[in-house]
Order: structure tokens, then sequence, then C-alpha cells
């Protein structure tokens, strides 16, 4: 299929705004783009409301330039920080109700298999802890024991930012915060370990300062879900508002928090090691794919 | 500016869908007993009536109201299909007929912050914006999805004077105060002759220049245009004609 649909009609192209001919032109889609290269094109997302300096409007940006086919990726989000920034991106977004984006992107995916049995469109959820592992929780879950196919990416600022501080599943044990004065009582939840039992073909655990890093995650998890299972990456994106900490000092302490609760693991399954081996020329997977076939003979 | 006007909710006495302000939350045109015309009517101001009525009455008050402007959508923006490439060509000649019309697109809905460019675009959350800083009294929206229609013609009628028109090409929409439904490219091709046949039925002259971006920025030059103009279709889609599109009465031949 063509890339005619990133384009205008003819006719239209001079009275397009800038911004949108900027985009046509120089813009990702069609493209193989990298973190890398940031400042040799347009991106998708340059402008948004979220608070100054905060890493999840950092990670968000990362996760757009890494996506691999954006002009055939949809967006699912919902309440919360991220959808700002996420739904003024140029490529569609889909706003689901708080709690229910896995059911969203579950119908979404499969009404899309249906409709363009040929093409791979990509559906990635992108919410907020409380979103995901609280009030959404149930949803996300299904969504992987039915093995629908398109990546969830948690924004775990490890708190409720966008309504003033409450503490989500995700908060660590004994965290004070402005709407929970008397510190949680309960441990963080382990949703990696989850989303492997749940079944979750590749699961990652990510902070923004690594973009090369978000990068490769981002690619992996977005086309092992075209085919193989669902994905999960859950990455550390600090709200410098709850959290108190000075704009200056937010990648220091990713860096920190890096070292201690979030450093960077990455499960893939076999199946998924094979599939990114075979069809998209990973090499190193590639060759581990014929080493357990080996081993097995 | 959002006084509300309680008179146009008298009851027992039908809702007339006028230009506004009619202030903060103005009621769905469907909720006051508007409703959507059958085929081949249209309505004026909520009223259901003859298409070829609403088309006139359409090609007066773009010919006659202040800074008239064309918002095209996203339908007719991108090039999604054979059909979206015809239908955009139809616009253009809409726009074609009316002297000193803007031209100002609203490529997509994504909410903008911290700010849109009012000159350059119509964004559906905040189309106030751009119809008070180019002083749009009249215009015409096409090619927009029909839930932000809905949206946009709410807002304008809510925060501004301006008179809406929405050429659908679904059922029609009753929140303009003028509205035809089935829109398709050859009775957008009808609507330009319409307009062009009250133009010349008024005395007024074709238009010599090019429409203009907001704020009367100029977004093509005079050449281009013409070229757009003079040479049809057949200068846009590149080589084979479009698989299964018939052609139109008044429609230059694919070559
Ligand atoms: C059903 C429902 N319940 C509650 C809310 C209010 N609400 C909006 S955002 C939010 C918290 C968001 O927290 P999180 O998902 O962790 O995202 P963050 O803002 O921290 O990025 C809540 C409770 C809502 N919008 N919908
Ligand atoms: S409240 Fe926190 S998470 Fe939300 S935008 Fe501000 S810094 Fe970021």
């Amino acid at each position: 299929m063509s890339l005619d649909y990133v384009k205008s009609t003819p006719g239209f192209e001079k009275f397009m705004p800038k911004d949108y001919r900027d985009l046509i032109d120089h813009g990702p889609f069609g493209k193989k783009v990298s973190v890398s290269q940031v400042g040799t094109f347009k991106e998708i997302m340059e402008e948004h409301p979220m608070c100054a300096g905060c890493a999840m409007t950092l990670f968000i940006r990362l996760s757009l330039i890494s996506l691999p086919n954006p002009e055939d990726t949809i967006i699912v989000g919902t309440a919360g920080c991220g959808r700002l920034a996420i739904s003024q991106a140029a490529i569609p977004f889909v706003y689901g109700n708080y709690g229910d984006t896995n059911a969203v992107a579950s119908g979404l995916k499969r009404g899309l298999m249906t409709r363009f049995p040929d093409k791979h469109k990509d559906v990635v959820v992108m919410a907020g802890d409380g979103g995901l592992a609280d009030i959404g929780f149930s949803m996300l879950m299904h969504s992987w024991f039915r093995k629908e196919k398109f990546t969830t990416v948690m924004l775990d600022n490890e708190v409720y930012g966008n309504t003033g501080g409450q503490e989500s599943g995700m908060t660590n044990i004994g965290s004070v915060l402005k709407m929970a004065p008397l510190g949680k009582k309960f441990d963080k939840i382990d949703m990696p370990d989850l989303a492997k039992t749940a079944g979750c073909a590749y699961v990652a655990m990510v902070v923004p300062n690594n973009p090369k890093r978000v990068e490769q995650c981002i690619k992996k998890a977005v086309l092992i879900a075209r085919e193989v299972g669902p994905t999960y990456i859950q990455a550390y994106t600090s709200c410098n508002i709850e959290y108190a900490i000075p704009t200056d000092k937010v990648m220091e302490d990713a860096k920190n928090v890096e070292n201690d609760r979030y450093q960077f693991k990455e499960y893939i399954s076999d199946e998924a090691k094979q599939y990114l081996g075979e069809k998209w020329g990973y090499k190193e997977y590639a060759k581990k794919a014929i080493q357990t076939t080996e081993v097995a003979k | 500016m959002y006084q509300k006007r309680e008179h146009l909710y008298k009851r027992d006495e039908p809702y007339v869908l006028k230009p506004g302000p009619e202030g903060y939350v103005p009621p769905a045109a469907a909720s006051m007993g508007i409703e959507l015309p059958d085929p081949g009517e249209g309505l004026i101001y909520g009223r259901k009536t003859n298409e070829d009525a609403v088309m006139e009455e359409i090609a007066k008050q773009m010919l006659t109201g202040k800074n008239p402007t064309l918002f095209p959508g996203p339908l007719v923006l991108w090039n999604w299909n054979d059909h979206a490439k015809i239908k955009a060509h139809a616009v253009l000649e809409i726009a074609n007929e009316i002297p000193g019309v803007m031209i100002i697109p609203m490529p997509d809905y994504r909410p903008k912050y911290p700010k849109i460019e009012p000159e350059e675009e119509i964004n559906p959350n905040h189309p106030n914006l751009t119809i008070w800083h180019n002083k749009i009294e009249v215009c015409i929206f096409v090619g927009l999805h029909c839930h932000y229609a809905n949206l946009t013609l709410k807002m304008i009628r809510a925060g501004t004077n301006c008179l809406t028109v929405a050429v659908c090409a679904e059922q029609g929409h009753e929140d303009a105060m003028l509205t035809i439904r089935d829109s398709d490219d050859n009775k957008l091709r009808r609507l330009a002759q319409v307009i062009r046949k009250v133009r010349e039925s008024m005395g007024i002259p074709a238009p010599t220049r090019p429409p203009y971006g907001g704020g009367k920025r100029e977004i093509v030059t005079p050449e281009e245009w013409a070229k757009i103009r003079s040479q049809g279709l057949s200068s846009l889609t590149a080589g084979t004609p479009p698989k299964g599109m018939p052609m139109r009465e008044g429609q230059m031949p694919h070559l």
C-alpha cells in the first residue's frame, strides 16, 4: 500500500499549515528514524502542555520516535497526565475511559486485523500506573490472558499525578504523598512478573535516560505484538511535581532509581526471539533460535 | 458576548437556528426539535427545505457575508483514495466561484496546546479563535467527520456571530444554519455552479485572485491558482483514471 494517505490531496498542499507541510515533507512516515537522528526530521510530537521538566514527556517523545510504523499506529490512552501530550501527537489517538484502555485496545486491534488482513496496524496502550495497575487492572490482565496482540506501556510515575498525588498500586511502600499522608502500607505491585506469568511474549523495565534502550524496547515490543502475543513495557517516568524533584535533578533521579528498583530487565519468550530473528533480522536472536533447535536435537 | 438569547427558546414556537452568539453551552439543535433533512432536502435555519433553495441561500450568504471562508476537513485534505482526490478538486471549484474567499484547513482533530495558529488553521476544539481572529461571518465546513462537526458547529454558535454551512457527505448537520446532505463530488460541483449562477445574477464579478489564508495571507500565487483552475482534474491526478470512478457531467477527462 502506498503512503499517499499521509500526503495532502492535489491542489491543497499549499493551503496546509506549515506544520503539516513539514510533517509531510520531513516527518517520520514511511521512513526508519531513530532517536540518534533527532533534529534531522520533524517529530510527531513537538509541543505539550505537561509540567516543565516532566520525565514522562521525555519518555513519550522517545517512544513516539521509536514506533516502527507511526503512520500505521493507533495509541490508546486514558485519563492521566500522559494523554495530554499523546493526544496532540500527529498520529491517531483513542481515549479509553479510565480503566478501559486494554478492553478498548483489544476490540480495536481485532477490528483492524479484520479490516486490514494484509497489513500490520499497530495498537499501543500508553497509560499511567493508576490507569493500568489499579482501575484498569482487570482489563489489563484479561487482555494478557486472552493473548491480545498489542503493546501496553505503563507510564509509571508511582503516583496519581494528574489528580494531585494519591497513592497507586505502583507507589513504593512507605511513600508519603500529598493525598496519602500516612504513607503507603503495601508493596509496589510486581507488574513485570505478573505480565510474564499472564503470558506476555515480551516484558521490559526501562527509564528514560537511555534513549537508545527505550527505542530498542519499544521497537521489539511493537514488532512482537504484531504476530506473537501481548507485550508490556514499564517505564519509570518520575512526577517531579508530586515527588518534589527539582527540574534540573529529574535525570539524576531517574539514574538513581535505575540503580535501585528500576534496573533494566527484559524478558523475551523463545517464540518471540525466533520471530524477531527470522522475520525482522535481529541477528542475536536468529543465532539463539538456531542454538535452541540444535540443543533440542 | 456570551449573553443567552432567551427569546430563541420561546415555548410553542419552533426553534430557529440563527447565527450566535447564543451563549455558553447552546442547546443541541436536535434537542430543540430540529430534524435531519430527508434526501433531496437541506436545512435553512433548522427548517427542512428543497435542496436547490438551500444551495441558493448558501450562495447568497457566501457572496455577501463578511470574510467568507471555506474550512476543508481531513476527509478532503488527505489523499486517502481517489474519491478524496476528486472531492478535493470539487471543493476548490467552489472556492473558485467566491471572490475574496479564505481557505483555512482543519487537517485533523487533535487538541493543540499551548497554542494554535488561527491564521493557519482551525481546530475543532477552539474554532472560535480562528473565527474571531479572522473576523469570519460566514463559512462552509466540508470533509469533517460528524462527531467533530457537531462539536465545532455548537462552539461557533455559542460564541461567535458566524453563519455556518455544513456541506455534508452523510445526512446533513442540524447544528449548522444551512446544510445539504449526500454531498459527493457531483453535488459539490453543482453547488459551485449554483454559486456561479447566483453570483452572476447579483452582478458580482468572478474572483480575480486566488483564495487567501487567514489574516488575508496569500497562500498560493495567482499563477498556481490559474493552473488549478484551468487544467482541471487531469493536471492533478497523475496517469490512469481512478478505478471505478464514473465520469461526471462537466468533469474533465483523466488523461
Ligand atoms: C472512571 C474515572 N475515575 C476517576 C477519574 C479521575 N482521574 C483522572 S486522572 C486520575 C489519576 C491518574 O493517575 P495515573 O493513571 O497514575 O496517571 P498519571 O496522571 O499519574 O500519569 C484519576 C483518578 C477518571 N477520569 N475516571
Ligand atoms: S503532575 Fe507529574 S506526571 Fe503529571 S505532568 Fe506534572 S510532573 Fe508530569
